[in-house]
């Protein structure tokens, strides 16, 4: 293993770590309070909305002072998404996204860190994610 | 200022850090449905670091088994209903390109109109659909 590909492995697991460790302190993988969160008619609890402005103030900061660089550390460049219009696929995606984040209490990071605990119900909503989203690139190839 | 949350502070901010991380060193936008959705269809040279990066989420929730067991609870949602939510968490990210994280922290952090857009369309509709269950069930 070259020296560049070690620290892109070591990257990428130490923020996969950290990230699963800010979701965990913040409650994100207990999906009643999440519902709580989604619920501003009800038993509103909104404490989550802190986990997003804590995450931007930081990520905001960080994004610019990294993004006077030429290159990543690990990587030959930068690969950002293209900037992209406002269409029909984002809109219609982020709204079935939003039911099922609303059914269930969960988006795709908590559900995988929970899925270390090998518990049935998690596992089958992690599978079904995945056919989801075989099914979403499939509609993308028609 | 004992009314503020800081544990979702704080844990939002390590999430802005791991991202940061994840463009500093990897040059790559910490986009949770995109890292994993891409080893369903990989690419030749592309699936390690995703791969990584789901070992350190999987070894995050490890690790709070033993250091806070309660951090991770079940959904109150019966698993019929997991697994149709399930499937349309995997779908709608796939077609609007992105979650939570994806859109919801590091395309509003780096000011991306569509971002905002698509993170205002998703809470809005797991609100509405929470609401509308809580009615239903005549709550």
């Amino acid at each position: 293993m070259k020296p560049s590909s070690l620290v892109h492995s070591a990257g990428a697991l130490t923020a996969g770590l950290v990230c699963g460790a800010g979701l965990l302190l913040s409650g994100m993988t207990v999906p009643s309070k999440v519902l709580h969160f989604l619920d501003p008619l009800g038993a509103w609890d909104p404490s989550l909305a802190f986990v997003m402005a804590g995450a931007i103030a930081v990520y905001a900061f960080a994004y610019r002072l990294i993004s006077r660089r030429s290159a990543p550390i690990a990587a030959p460049t930068f690969s950002t998404p293209p900037p992209t219009r406002i269409d029909p696929k984002l809109i219609v995606g982020s709204l079935v996204f939003g039911v099922g984040w609303g059914l269930s209490g969960y988006c795709p990071g908590p559900s995988l860190i929970s899925l270390s605990s090998a518990a049935l119900p998690v596992t089958l909503f992690v599978l079904a994610m995945a056919i989801g989203t075989t099914a979403g690139m499939l509609l993308e190839q028609l | 200022m004992s009314s503020l949350p800081w544990k979702e502070l704080l844990g939002g901010a390590l999430v802005g850090a791991a991202a940061s991380i994840l463009l500093a060193v990897n040059g790559r936008v910490m986009g949770i449905s995109n890292i994993t959705g891409g080893l369903l269809r990989p690419r030749p040279g592309d699936s390690a670091w995703r791969l990584w990066f789901l070992a350190g989420l999987l070894g995050a929730g490890l690790i709070s088994r033993w250091i806070a067991p309660s951090a991770i609870y079940p959904s109150p949602a019966p698993s019929w209903l997991l697994v149709g939510a399930g499937f349309l968490v995997g779908l709608g990210t796939r077609v609007g390109n992105g979650c939570t994280s994806g859109h919801g922290v590091c395309g509003i952090s780096r000011g991306s109109v569509r971002s905002v857009v698509a993170t205002l369309l998703f809470v809005g509709a797991g609100m509405t659909t929470v609401t509308l269950l809580r009615l239903a069930r005549g709550g």
